[in-house]
């Protein structure tokens, strides 16, 4: 974009202001303004007041719950699809192996049941999704583009097959009573239980915050800048020395364990896993909170994922509709607004970006834009 | 314990997919006449996918929406004609014949005019932005999405019961295989088809127009050509391709009409036209009938609940190891 470009007297959108007021702030400033509103996060459950309760309908604080749940996807795919960009239709299929494995090991159902404690089950889980990644990724991440995104289309549906057709998977019928996170409350009672979404919403708003800043880390390491290499320009990258298929590998990794635990959350809560939740819609639902929210900005897919959770919940009438509105979303976004709601900017010249307006005291120079914007690349451009 | 669970789950764990040899072997011929008739329905659909891949360098991932539409089409047609779902009506060969092409007429008029939609409303803004591939894939998500819903909203979840003009009847033995007159028409039907949109692009004015864009859009629009009408050329024809095979389906397939039941045909077309060589015409026919041949051998092979992992892993497997098909990717290069 020229907007930032053309001079300093020219007025920055909105998002450019706030993104360099926020940078501007002192680490010490940031917390202190964040620590606020994670409290109210996490308060969420307890402020059941009109414009936000879900009565009648559905329960609010399994809505709550869901729509955190599907933050948490919309993370790890953003660190595929925003961060790396490589488009992933498939990540269902991690989400769908994470419930799996949950119920596999803790329902009674399963052949393979042993009493095993929860808090196992998440690293297994986790574990396994991770390999599953691997195993997706070594043959396929060689393709680009549009192939990578079919083949992973495939993959997704190849995961969902085997789930109907291996026996011991129970198909339609499914796992019942899947285990959760140990803790009772004083009187014996087990705090996760199916019908109270509330302990399952804080357990899950942790998981994100400390995922959050996994992710923040990874995304500002050595790591991160491959990625955003890799997403701008793969070739480039290549050339200048950048181990991009390792790369590559590594955010499809990263991505398939946070879609896992996120599958071993919703099993947990939903205490019920069999083949109908894990369809090609669901991923490109998770597509769509990614897309829509702005794909590579976390901000952006967390709201992303709550419009695209919560305000069907909330709203009983549009619930019906909801694919189809999602659908027409993602025509209408990628023709007006191929950025999402919350567009990303590429963070990997920020801090240079910073010293440069500090020296010269303007903004700086080249402005650059999420791969969602840049124009050199064009269908026959 | 874990010994005795490692055994539980093997003895559980052995006939959860089958070698069935003896099946494959006795279902040969019988699976490739099976095959071809599915194949060509394939080689129909892949069609749309590779002349838009061949021009646009898009994945067209809406292309199954266009053929669901077109069945559709079809159906309503026949409703429309006076015909109930249910067992097959005594009518004279003629009306049979007569119907069935106006069915098909209306489908491809339905699936073309669908197919040109689309690229007006949701792919030509894009290209005017010059937006990257990333966000026409995405759209095409969106709008085939949207069209699935639409189908759902209205028709619900269950899908139309089948109408059938023609009653499956025996023609002729091919090693010792039944060929029906289903079979025998869809094949030979498609087959002209395939000639005749062959044809076209490579005899007809328009058909090198839709060549020329495809080797080097700039060129071709310097030498006179004009892109915007090639692509809606493009869309048109393999909407067109893709409404023939709709009616194909209706005839082939008993369960009937379902609002997403263009999904899984739509990604077994394109794996075909992936596996001739995306891009090139001849490669989508090949490419249609080698899957429908595997498909159908793995079927026998291995179980029927595995007929639809055969294409996906033949899918992965095909991009994987030769991601330009059997014939190569082949639309634009010159032919003198």
């Amino acid at each position: 974009m020229s907007a930032t470009q053309t001079s300093s007297t020219a007025r920055e959108p909105f998002g450019t202001r706030i993104r360099t007021w926020w940078n501007g702030l002192s680490r010490f400033q940031q917390w202190g303004l964040l620590i606020p509103l994670v409290a109210v996060v996490y308060l969420l459950p307890l402020l059941n007041f009109f414009p936000l309760s879900t009565e009648p309908g559905t329960n609010y604080e399994i809505a709550l719950f869901n729509a955190a749940r599907m933050a948490l996807l919309a993370i790890g795919l953003n660190v595929v699809v925003g961060q790396a960009g490589l488009l992933d239709l498939g990540y269902v299929g991690f989400f769908a192996i994470g419930a799996y494995v949950a119920a596999v090991l803790t329902s009674p159902d399963s052949v393979l049941y042993g009493d095993y404690p929860w808090l196992a089950v998440v690293p297994i889980a986790m574990a396994v999704t991770m390999i599953s990644g691997v195993i997706l990724g070594t043959p396929t991440l060689r393709l680009r583009g549009d192939y990578l995104a079919i083949v992973t289309l495939g993959f997704g549906e190849i995961v969902r097959l085997l789930a109907d057709n291996i026996p011991q998977l129970r198909g339609n019928q499914g796992f019942q009573s899947v285990g959760g996170p140990p803790g009772t409350y004083a009187d014996g009672s087990p705090i996760f239980v199916q019908t109270d979404g509330a302990p399952w919403y804080w357990l899950t708003v942790t998981a994100i915050i400390v995922v959050l800043i996994l992710v923040g880390n990874l995304e500002r390491s050595r790591v991160g800048r491959a990625w955003v290499a890799i997403r701008e320009d793969e070739d480039a990258a290549e050339i200048m020395g950048v181990a991009t298929f390792r790369f590559k590998i590594w955010s499809f990794v990263i991505g398939a364990a946070i879609g896992g635990l996120s599958g071993v959350l919703y099993a947990g809560q939903a205490a019920f896993v069999n083949n109908q939740r894990f369809d090609v819609i669901t991923s490109v639902l998770f597509l769509a909170a990614v897309v829509l929210g702005g794909s590579g900005n976390k901000v952006g897919v967390i709201l992303g994922a709550l419009v695209i959770s919560y305000i069907p919940d909330r709203f009983q009438v549009i619930s019906e509709y909801r694919y189809l509105i999602f659908g027409l979303a993602l025509i209408v976004l990628m023709i007006f607004r191929p950025q999402g709601l919350l567009g990303a900017r590429q963070r990997l010249l920020a801090y240079g970006r910073q010293a440069y307006r500090k020296l010269l005291g303007r903004s700086e120079p080249v402005a650059t834009e999420s791969p969602m914007q840049d124009s050199g690349k064009g269908v026959n451009a | 314990m874990n010994q005795s669970l490692s055994a539980q789950v093997l003895a559980q764990g052995e006939s959860w997919i089958g070698f069935d040899v003896g099946l494959f072997i006795d279902r040969f011929w019988a699976n490739t006449v099976d095959g071809l008739s599915y194949g060509s329905i394939y080689a129909l659909v892949a069609i749309g996918y590779t002349l838009v891949y061949g021009v646009l360098k898009l994945i067209n991932f809406a292309h199954s929406e266009v053929f669901i539409v077109g069945a559709f089409a079809a159906y309503f047609t026949f409703t429309a004609l006076g015909f109930r779902p249910g067992p097959t009506l005594d009518i004279p060969m003629i009306e049979i014949v007569v119907n069935l092409l106006l069915a098909g007429v209306v489908a491809m008029i339905a699936s073309g005019l669908l197919a040109l939609t689309l690229e007006r409303v949701a792919y030509r803004p894009l290209r005017k932005k010059k937006a990257p591939r990333l966000v026409f894939l995405i759209t095409a998500v969106g709008a085939s999405f949207t069209i699935q819903q639409l189908f759902l909203l209205w028709r619900g979840a269950n899908a139309e019961r089948a109408i059938r003009l023609l009653r499956p009847e025996p023609v002729f033995e091919f090693f010792g295989a039944r060929v029906t007159n289903i079979q025998l028409t869809i094949f030979l039907a498609s087959l002209v088809l395939m000639l005749v949109a062959d044809i076209f692009i490579n005899r007809t004015r328009l058909g090198r127009g839709i060549r020329a864009v495809a080797q080097d859009p700039d060129t071709a629009t310097l030498m006179g050509v004009n892109r915007e009408r090639v692509i809606m050329l493009t869309f048109i024809v393999g909407g067109v391709l893709a409404g023939a095979a709709a009616l194909f389906y209706i005839m082939q397939i008993p369960q009937g009409v379902l609002y997403n039941g263009g999904f899984l045909l739509g990604i077994k077309a394109f794996t075909a036209a992936v596996l001739g060589g995306i891009g090139n015409l001849r490669g989508a026919l090949l490419g249609g009938l080698i899957l429908g041949i595997a498909e159908n051998y793995g079927q026998s092979l291995f179980g029927g609940e595995w007929r639809d992992i055969v294409a996906f892993v033949l899918l992965i497997a095909i991009l994987m190891f030769r991601p330009t098909g059997i014939l190569g990717e082949s639309l634009g290069k010159a032919r003198v």
